[in-house]
C-alpha cells in the first residue's frame, strides 16, 4: 500500500476529511481584529444573547497563532493595513477571513484619503457582511458561510 | 457666563495690547479676538498667569484661502474661575507658516500643534516635538489645506503586498 | 530580511514599512526627558522597547504604546495615534450638515446618541434654530441612556482586562435592554442618527416608552449589585488604589476632560458650565472625587450612571406631553413625512433640504460643547453661506484624554498599563479624527 494510494482518493482519506472536516467546521476559533464600531456588534456576537460560543467559537484567540478565522471589523487605514497585513501572515493555515461591515468591505461611507476602500486589496476574503454595523445575526449567517466551505473545499488527500 | 466680568477681562486685554487687538467680536456670547502675530506668546502669557485662563481646550488651524494670510490659528481657552470661554486668533501667511509654541505655558498644546502641523503644514518654534500625529511621516501633503484632494493622491500611502512573500 | 542592529543597549529591527515614521517615532522616544548627558552605561541592558502594538486586545481599538522598560516600571513611554484617522473633517467640507450625521454616530461610538445631539446643537447655534422643547427634552433622555451605555462597556472592558471575565457578560445584558431601546426609538441599535437638525426625526411610541420605564425600574438594582460586589472587593481595590494618579494641575495642565479630570477634583462638566438644552431645570450632581488614581475614576463613572438615571426620570415628568419635535420651518428643517407624501410644497422642502441643506450665513461662526460621557465634545464650525461647512472642527475628548496618558503611563509598572488605560477610556473612533 503506497502512500499515494492511501492518502489519494479513497475510503480511508474520505472518512478521515469527513472527520476533518466536522471537526473544523464547529471549532472556529475567531481572532478579532476589531477596529471600530463593528468591533461593538462582534463584542455583541460573543454576549450573552446572540451567543457565539454555541458555534464552536467559544475562545476569542487574540493571538494569529492560535485561531482560524480574522474577523476585520472596522475601516481599515493605510496606516492600520501593514499591520494587519502582518497578523495575517503569521496566522497559520488553514485560515479564512471576514470582512465585517461595509467599511471592511469596500471602504463603506469613508471615501477619503486615509481609508482603504476594502480589505480585499491586500487579503484574501472569504465572506463579506454587509450592514453599518452589521447585526450580530449577520455574523452568525457569516460564520454559517465559512462552515459551508470548510465542509465543501478542504481535504486531506495529496492532489488537492 | 457673567458679561460683567467678560468685558472687564476684555477691557485688560484691550489695555494691553493696544492696537495689536485688531479685532473683537462676539459670537453667541463667546469673545474671539484676533490679534497680532507678534504678540501671540505674550498674549497667552498674559491670559494664562493674569486673567486665570489655565484651561486650553484646544488649537485649530482654518484654511481660509485667501492670497494673503491663508491660515488662522485660533486658541480656546477656558478660565475656570471667572467660567469664561475666550477664542484667540492669528493669521499665518502661506510664504512664512510659522508660529511660536504655547507648550511651555499649556502642556496640551503639544498634541494639538502637532495636529495643526499635520492638517496644515504650520510649524511651531520651539515645540519639544514636532512630528505628525495622525498621517505617517512618510505622507508628503498636508491633507487640511483646501487643494488636497478627498480621495487623496494615488500612491502617497502605500499598501501591503496581497501575497506572503512580499515582493 | 530585516537586519539586526545592535545599538549599544537597544537592539531594534529595521521596519519594513513606513521606515520614516517608525524612525522618528524611535527617535522621539529616546528623546524624551532626555538630558544633556545620556547615560548609556547599561552593561546587563536592562532597559528594552516595549511595543504594545496596534492590535492588542486590551488597548480598546488600535492604540500603540512604546514603552522603555527597566525591568517592570515604564520609565517612558510614547503614544502612536492615527491608526483610525480617516480624515472626516475633510469629508465634512463636502457634505452637507445633515449628510454628516452618520459620520459623528462612528466618532464616538460607544455614545452614538450624543454625537449626534452636539452636531445639531452647533448647527442650530449657527443658523439661529430654535429647537421644540419636547424634542430638547427627548434629547436629553437619549444623552443620557447613551452615558450609561457607555460607561456599561467601560466597565465590561476595563474589568474584563483586569482579570474577571463573566462583569463583560453581564454589563453586555444591561447593553442588549439599550440597544432594544435604541432600536424601538431609532430603528438601529446604535448607531442612530435620530437627532435631526431642528429637533428629532420622530416621536417615542408607547412601547418606547414602556421599555425606557422598565429600564428605569431595574437597572438601579443592578448597579447595587455591582456596587456590593467590587467596592470593598480587596483584589479589585488593590488593583486600582493609588494607580494612575495624576494630581489636579497636572491633570488641567495636560488638558484631561471628563470623568478622567473630575477624579482628580476639578468639577468641571458642561452640563453646569454652560447648561444646554433644560439641563439648567434638572436637579443632579456631579461626582468628584479628589484622589486622581483610577479607583477615583471608577467611583466617578459609577455615580455618573446613577445620575443619569435621576436625570431622566425627571426629564419624563417635565416633558410636556404633546409638543411638535422638529421646528416647523421649510429651510431649517426636514419637513414630516406626511407633507412630503401627500403636498407638492412637503416634496420640494424634502428635496432643498437634502440637496443644499441648512445655509447659515456667510462668515458665521459657533462652537458648541456638550458633556459626552468621555468629557467635552465640541463642534466649532466656519460657515461660507452655502449648505456645507468652510470647516468644522471636533474637539474630542479621547485626544485630550490620551495625551494625559502619555504623562500618566510614566513611572507606572508595565502591567498596570492595561487597567490604567480602561481607566482612562479612550475610544479611538474618536481621538484619531
Amino acid at each position: 500500500m503506497s502512500l499515494d494510494r492511501v492518502m489519494g482518493e479513497g475510503f480511508f482519506t474520505t472518512t478521515l476529511d469527513s472527520l476533518t472536516k466536522w471537526g473544523r467546521s464547529n471549532a472556529i476559533w475567531p481572532m478579532p481584529m476589531g477596529l471600530a464600531c463593528c468591533a461593538i456588534e462582534m463584542m455583541a456576537f460573543a454576549g450573552p444573547k446572540y451567543d457565539a460560543a454555541r458555534f464552536g467559537s467559544e475562545v476569542f484567540r487574540f493571538s494569529p497563532r492560535q485561531s482560524d478565522v480574522m474577523i476585520v471589523a472596522g475601516w481599515c487605514t493605510y496606516k492600520m493595513s501593514h499591520a494587519i497585513r502582518r497578523v495575517w501572515d503569521q496566522m497559520p493555515d488553514p485560515k479564512w477571513c471576514i470582512a465585517m461591515g461595509a467599511c471592511a468591505s469596500t471602504g463603506g461611507m469613508h471615501r477619503c484619503y486615509g481609508v482603504v476602500q476594502g480589505v480585499d486589496n491586500f487579503l484574501p476574503v472569504d465572506a463579506y457582511i454587509s450592514g453599518c454595523p452589521p447585526r450580530p445575526e449577520s455574523v452568525i449567517n457569516a460564520i454559517m458561510k465559512i462552515q459551508d466551505k470548510i465542509k465543501e473545499e478542504q481535504s486531506m488527500s495529496l492532489d488537492s | 457666563m457673567n458679561s460683567d466680568t467678560k468685558q472687564a477681562l476684555l477691557q485688560k486685554i484691550r489695555d494691553k495690547l493696544g492696537d495689536d487687538l485688531h479685532e473683537v467680536y462676539e459670537e453667541y456670547q463667546y469673545p474671539l479676538l484676533r490679534i497680532n502675530r507678534e504678540r501671540l506668546h505674550e498674549t497667552c502669557r498674559f491670559m494664562k498667569e493674569e486673567l486665570h485662563f489655565i484651561y486650553l481646550n484646544d488649537v485649530l488651524g482654518t484654511d481660509r484661502f485667501t492670497s494673503v494670510d491663508r491660515f488662522e490659528v485660533i486658541y480656546h481657552m477656558i478660565s475656570l474661575r471667572d467660567q469664561q470661554r475666550f477664542f484667540l486668533k492669528v493669521f499665518v501667511d502661506e510664504e512664512d507658516p510659522v508660529l511660536p509654541t504655547v507648550t511651555d505655558l499649556w502642556t496640551s498644546a503639544n498634541w494639538n500643534e502637532r495636529e495643526v502641523y499635520d492638517m496644515f503644514g504650520i510649524r511651531f518654534k520651539g515645540h519639544p516635538d514636532l512630528r505628525r500625529i495622525f498621517l505617517p511621516e512618510d505622507f508628503k501633503y498636508f491633507p487640511l489645506r483646501k487643494e488636497f484632494p478627498l480621495l487623496g493622491v494615488p500612491g502617497s500611502l502605500e499598501l501591503p503586498s496581497s501575497t506572503p512573500d512580499h515582493d | 530580511m530585516p537586519s539586526m542592529e545592535l545599538d549599544q543597549n537597544i537592539s531594534r529591527k529595521r521596519p519594513t514599512f513606513f521606515p520614516q515614521h517608525q524612525e522618528a517615532i524611535y527617535k522621539s522616544l529616546e528623546d524624551k526627558h532626555a538630558t544633556v548627558e545620556v547615560d548609556k552605561s547599561d552593561p546587563l541592558a536592562t532597559r528594552m522597547i516595549l511595543n504594545m502594538g496596534p492590535q492588542h486586545p486590551a488597548t480598546h481599538g488600535v492604540l500603540r504604546v512604546l514603552m522603555e522598560l527597566d525591568g517592570e516600571t515604564i520609565t517612558k513611554c510614547r503614544l502612536d495615534t492615527g491608526y483610525l484617522h480617516r480624515g472626516i473633517e475633510k469629508m465634512a467640507e463636502n457634505k452637507t450638515y445633515q449628510e454628516f450625521m452618520p459620520y459623528t454616530d462612528r466618532m464616538d461610538y460607544l455614545s452614538p446618541y450624543s454625537n449626534n445631539v452636539a452636531l445639531c446643537l452647533a448647527v442650530e447655534r449657527i443658523a439661529k434654530i430654535e429647537c421644540p422643547e419636547r424634542a430638547n427634552y427627548i434629547r436629553m433622555i437619549g444623552c443620557e441612556l447613551a452615558r450609561i451605555s457607555s460607561h456599561l462597556l467601560w466597565l465590561g472592558t476595563m474589568i474584563m482586562d483586569a482579570g474577571a471575565i463573566s462583569f463583560f457578560i453581564w454589563t453586555f445584558r444591561e447593553r442588549e435592554k439599550l440597544y432594544d431601546i435604541f432600536d424601538e426609538v431609532a430603528g438601529h441599535r446604535f448607531t442612530v442618527s435620530h437627532s435631526r437638525i431642528g429637533g428629532i426625526n420622530n416621536e417615542l411610541t408607547p412601547v418606547a416608552v414602556e421599555k425606557i420605564q422598565k429600564f428605569l425600574r431595574e437597572f438601579p438594582k443592578e448597579l447595587e449589585g455591582w456596587h456590593k460586589l467590587l467596592d470593598r472587593n480587596r483584589i479589585f481595590v488593590d488593583r486600582n488604589n493609588g494607580v494612575g494618579q495624576i494630581d489636579h494641575e497636572n491633570a488641567i495642565a495636560s488638558g484631561l476632560a471628563g470623568p478622567s479630570l473630575r477624579a482628580t477634583g476639578i468639577a468641571y462638566d458642561v452640563r453646569k458650565f454652560e447648561p444646554y438644552m433644560h439641563y439648567d431645570q434638572i436637579d443632579f450632581e456631579v461626582p468628584t472625587r479628589t484622589e486622581g488614581d483610577n479607583l477615583a475614576r471608577y467611583y466617578c463613572r459609577m455615580e455618573e450612571m446613577a445620575e443619569s438615571i435621576r436625570i431622566i426620570e425627571q426629564c419624563f415628568k417635565k416633558m410636556p406631553k404633546k409638543g411638535p419635535v422638529r421646528v416647523d420651518d421649510a429651510k431649517k428643517s426636514y419637513p414630516s413625512k406626511d407633507e412630503v407624501y401627500y403636498s407638492m410644497e412637503g416634496l420640494i422642502h424634502d428635496f432643498m433640504m437634502t440637496d443644499t441643506g441648512v445655509c447659515p450665513p456667510a462668515g458665521a461662526e459657533a462652537y458648541h460643547a456638550i458633556e459626552a460621557p468621555k468629557g467635552e465634545l465640541g463642534f466649532y464650525i466656519q460657515s461660507d453661506g452655502t449648505g456645507h461647512p468652510w470647516r468644522m472642527k471636533i474637539k474630542s475628548p479621547s485626544f485630550s484624554n490620551l495625551q494625559g496618558l502619555e504623562t500618566i503611563l510614566d513611572g507606572e509598572m508595565v502591567a498596570d498599563t492595561v487597567v490604567i488605560i480602561g481607566g482612562m477610556d479612550p475610544v479611538m473612533g474618536d481621538s484619531d479624527k
